[in-house]
């Protein structure tokens, strides 16, 4: 068998375009490519990948490879893991990055357990050990209480990388590199399950995970009401969204598509205002990405102030609205 | 119909951070004192969504299978107290070291060894290494398909109709039995183990199996190191006379700052 080498990140499509944890996986590829003295490949699945590949290129890669097919038009584990097994065994990349997305956190397992190597779910830092050149894989346990780093020795070395915990490189139009179409010839019977029905359950207004600024509020807001006024207000007024921590969701406050967190959406907005939740380490791990955090809570040792960098302690019921309406004076000067 | 639920036993995962603490040496986190071990939250939803299944087929039996130390018993217990049949215990130094490759490895062997089963359930994630993997890996060992992250199961005619959860809303995905499903909290909350339940959990049967039974596996992932991340605090706390002046301002700080 010929030597493993080179870094293969598993890129996504998101309506029509690159999704932007493609561009975070290239960044990174492109890093540990590097310090390897080796290729970055990224290969693209779906149906209509069209001029993608290129803009692959434009963020990092040398090789793009392109598996398209209308088979792949949805994301079932069967023809995924299928067509990227038969490219990692033509191809013997050492490393093999995915994205932590609800695509790749199915898709990862089953490929790495597939392949016969250990994989790491949802790694915030990757790096090359200089000595053994070796990946090591570091990532939350504990609900994001501590950090663990792994490494593994077998071939190809994977992982899966939490969205938005690395930078793209900037779009360079002017990289060349080569785009390749790839045919994994599976056989479509073989393919077991099918996909019925899609249901989209999208809030009106600026996707969460986009946001500029996001509003969360905790289970402290006490019910349901709150989060359609005070906070949708307070959202509409900084052009932001609203999200939410968990017991909200579970509780039909807001819909499930809302939550921040380990298990919810990953949000790193320019301005995050936590309102009545505790920051557990769960939710942190879905916003201290932030680049400004504002905590308003009655618990003046509530953990949300120790990542905050602007708080006050207090009953949110008059707090919020006294800032609510001093922000509407402000930006109406 | 046979199920099989796998579920694990692991700290109360809503242990404040501030009295969360880690042994470097021995790569562990240290049990918090005043709280008791419970079932991983997921895979109590996990249950839950087998006994859904359970309640809308006559004749299903449910086994729960734990591997963990002595007081693995203890999940399992809750399992049959919430209405599982019957209980399957991995219980062995030897496994004491396994990582998820390991743990999906001795799983599935198990589950071979318990028998044909229709649908394997797990949670979508440990709530102590939040590893993600295990439930995929015993679909992959086992050779049957999976679905990930699920709010809903219904089986007609051989087949699972089952809703996975997306960022932007679910599919409906259609599988061939033998499947495994990995199951989210949006199933809903689990049921409670009622005392009568309780009571009649302590006559189950629960089977016992070590490495004799069961091999050990070798893990393909090694630890090199676990650490709590320093977080450096430094928050502007803004006060005043009464909370509606402290919330006016944090609005004034805040345009100071050019934040909106
Ligand atoms: C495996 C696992 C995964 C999880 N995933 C997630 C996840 O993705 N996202 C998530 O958020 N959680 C998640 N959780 C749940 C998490 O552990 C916490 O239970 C949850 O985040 C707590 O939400 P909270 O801060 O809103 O509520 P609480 O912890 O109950 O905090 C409420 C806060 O509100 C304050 N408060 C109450 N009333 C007022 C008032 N009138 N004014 C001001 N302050 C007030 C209180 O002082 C308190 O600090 C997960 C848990 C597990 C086990």
């Amino acid at each position: 068998m010929s030597e493993n080498k080179g870094v293969l990140i598993v890129g996504e499509l998101l309506e029509g375009k690159l999704a932007s944890i493609t561009g975070e996986l290239l960044g990174i590829g492109r890093k540990l490519a590097d310090s390897l003295g080796q290729n970055l490949s990224a290969v693209l699945i779906g149906s209509g990948v069209g001029d993608l590949a290129n803009e692959a290129v434009a963020l990092g890669a040398d090789k793009v490879y392109v598996i398209d097919n209308p088979m792949f038009k949805d994301y079932l584990t069967d023809a995924y893991v299928g067509a990227l097994e038969k490219l990692v065994k033509e191809t013997n990349p050492e490393i093999v990055l995915l994205g932590q997305t609800a695509t790749g956190r199915d898709l990862g397992p089953r490929l790495g357990f597939r392949l016969g190597t250990g994989v790491t779910l949802d790694c915030v830092a990757l790096a090359i050990d200089p000595e053994t050149k070796l990946m090591q894989k570091t990532k939350p346990v504990y609900g994001g209480n501590a950090l663990a780093m792994y490494v593994g020795e077998d071939r190809p070395q994977m992982a899966t990388i939490r969205v938005k915990s690395m930078e793209p490189l900037p779009k360079d139009a002017s990289r060349k590199g080569e785009v390749k179409a790839f045919d994994p010839a599976l056989d479509a019977s073989k393919v077991r399950g099918k996909m019925v029905n899609r249901v989209k359950e999208e809030v009106a207004g600026i996707k969460l995970e986009d946001a500029a600024v996001v509003i969360c509020g905790g289970r402290g807001m006490g019910g349901p009401d709150p989060f359609k006024t005070v906070l949708a207000d307070l959202a509409k007024m900084l052009n932001g969204a609203v999200g939410a921590t968990r017991p909200p969701c579970d509780s039909g406050w807001v819909p499930t598509i809302n939550q921040i967190g380990l298990t919810g959406k990953i949000v790193a907005p320019t301005l995050y205002i936590g309102i009545a939740l505790s920051g557990s380490s769960q939710h942190l791990a879905g916003m201290t990405g932030s680049k400004n955090i504002v905590a308003i809570n009655k618990d003046g040792e509530a953990n949300i102030f120790g990542v905050s960098h602007f708080g006050v302690v207090g009953d949110y019921k008059k707090v919020l609205p006294a800032f609510v309406a001093k922000c509407k004076e402000l930006v109406a000067k | 119909m046979n199920l099989i639920v796998c579920v694990k036993q692991v700290f109360d995962p809503e242990t404040p951070a501030a009295s969360f603490k880690i042994d470097p040496e021995k790569k562990r986190a240290i049990p918090p004192k005043e709280k008791p071990m419970v079932i991983s939250p997921y895979d109590e939803s996990a249950v839950e969504a087998a006994l859904k299944v359970k309640d809308a087929n006559a004749g299903t039996k449910v086994t729960v299978l734990s591997m963990g130390g002595d007081s693995a018993k203890e999940v399992i217990k809750h399992g049959l107290a919430m209405g599982g049949d019957e209980g399957v215990q991995l219980t062995d130094p030897a496994f004491d070291d396994s990582d998820s490759f390991a743990t999906a490895s001795i799983l599935a062997e198990a589950i071979k060894k318990i028998g044909p089963c229709d649908i394997i359930f797990c949670g979508r994630q440990e709530a102590d290494w939040d590893a993600g993997q295990v439930g995929s890996g015993i679909a992959e060992l086992l050779g049957i398909p999976s679905v990930t992250a699920i709010k809903k199961i219904q089986v007609k005619d051989g087949t699972a109709v089952v809703e996975r959860i997306l960022p932007d809303g679910y599919e409906v995905v259609e599988v061939p039995l033998p499947v495994l499903v990995t199951v989210s909290n949006e199933i809903g909350e689990p049921r409670y183990a009622t005392l009568k339940g309780i009571m009649a959990a302590a006559k189950k049967k629960v089977t016992n199996w070590s490495s004799k039974d069961v091999p050990a596996v070798a893990a393909k992932n090694k630890m090199l190191k676990l650490f709590i991340p320093v977080r450096e605090a430094k928050c502007e706390f803004i006060t005043g006379e009464t909370p509606e002046e402290a919330g006016a301002k944090l609005a004034v700080r805040l345009r100071e700052a050019k934040l909106f």
